[in-house]
């Protein structure tokens, strides 16, 4: 089973990063563009003997403790 | 007083901390290997610069989960003195020891120069051991150093004496322009610019020396 983590910045953080491909897309003849935020996009993979009830609760304990950093970090779990 | 630095995968500034505390101190130092369980029998530990875990996933935060950091968390919450420096910092920010979180430099570059720190905390000794000096001169090298803390944080921060140093101009983007900080019980130091690769004339400079004075 492959979980997907997604960790994206909480709102009112400074992206820099995000500021600067938004302003290559620009630059680039995008128009409309509003903002751009980057993120990290975690596959983790499970052993079949592992529940989705029980995958769930790890991911959640992975993503507090090491995967977000929640003082600027949210973060989604998706299971198939 | 005995010191223990701690050497991570990474860590490339450890040697200089022995080098100083060492020779110049005349200080008891040993390394500690990230993978030890214990600090052992130590007054002070230090978490030096570099890249820890190549900087993988957030800076510090695969060395904040490391088997010695346990220790040093109890070691801290015991009131013993944790210096973080540049990477140290940001071990010591995801272990939550201390508050806040070190985002990328808001230029999104790396900054390798001397900047001018002033001293921005009346505890002492800090205040005594700085009267001489309105400002010091430390390198900073680094790439995550912008400094940031919600609101409600940095009020605290502020209203308990925590910022050690503030850049006299901001090379980073930090807020409040904060190079360092202190827990509230004042044993948990932080800072990014390096105060070990100031100790002596030869390279640049003394003003570091001031830093470490302030520990012992």
């Amino acid at each position: 089973m492959i979980a997907k983590v997604y960790i994206t910045l909480k709102n009112g953080v400074l992206d820099p990063q995000g500021q600067a491909v938004q302003k290559s897309l620009h630059l680039m003849g995008f128009q409309g563009l509003s903002s751009v935020r980057l993120g990290k996009y975690i596959e983790v993979c499970f052993e079949d003997s592992i529940s989705k009830e029980k995958a769930k609760e790890e991911l959640k304990s992975m993503c507090e403790k090491l995967l977000a950093n929640t003082v600027i970090e949210d973060y989604r779990i998706e299971l198939p | 007083m005995k010191w223990g630095v701690v050497v991570f995968p990474g860590s490339n500034c450890d040697q200089d901390c022995v080098y100083v505390l060492k020779n110049i101190f005349h200080q008891d130092v040993e390394t500690q290997w990230h993978e030890e369980r214990t600090l052992g029998k130590v007054d002070a530990v230090i978490l030096p610069g570099g890249f820890s875990y190549g900087d993988y996933l957030r800076s510090g935060a695969m060395a904040a989960v490391s088997p010695i950091m346990q220790d040093v968390i109890r070691f801290a919450k015991c009131g013993g003195l944790v210096v973080g420096i540049c990477n140290g910092f940001q071990i010591l920010t995801e272990c939550e020891l201390l508050p806040g979180v070190l985002l990328r430099n808001a230029s999104l570059k790396f900054r390798c120069e001397d900047v001018s720190l002033a001293l921005s905390t009346s505890r002492e000794p800090w205040q005594k051991r700085f009267s001489g000096k309105k400002t010091v001169s430390y390198p900073i090298a680094h790439m995550d150093g912008n400094y940031f803390i919600d609101n409600e944080g940095l009020k605290e921060l502020q209203d308990q004496d925590q910022i050690l140093f503030r850049y006299v101009q901001n090379p980073n983007g930090s807020i409040d322009r904060i190079a360092g900080i202190c827990n509230a019980k004042g044993n948990v130091i932080g800072l990014m610019p390096h105060p070990e690769r100031a100790c002596e004339r030869i390279l640049g400079g003394e003003d570091g020396k001031l830093f470490f004075e302030s520990l012992l």
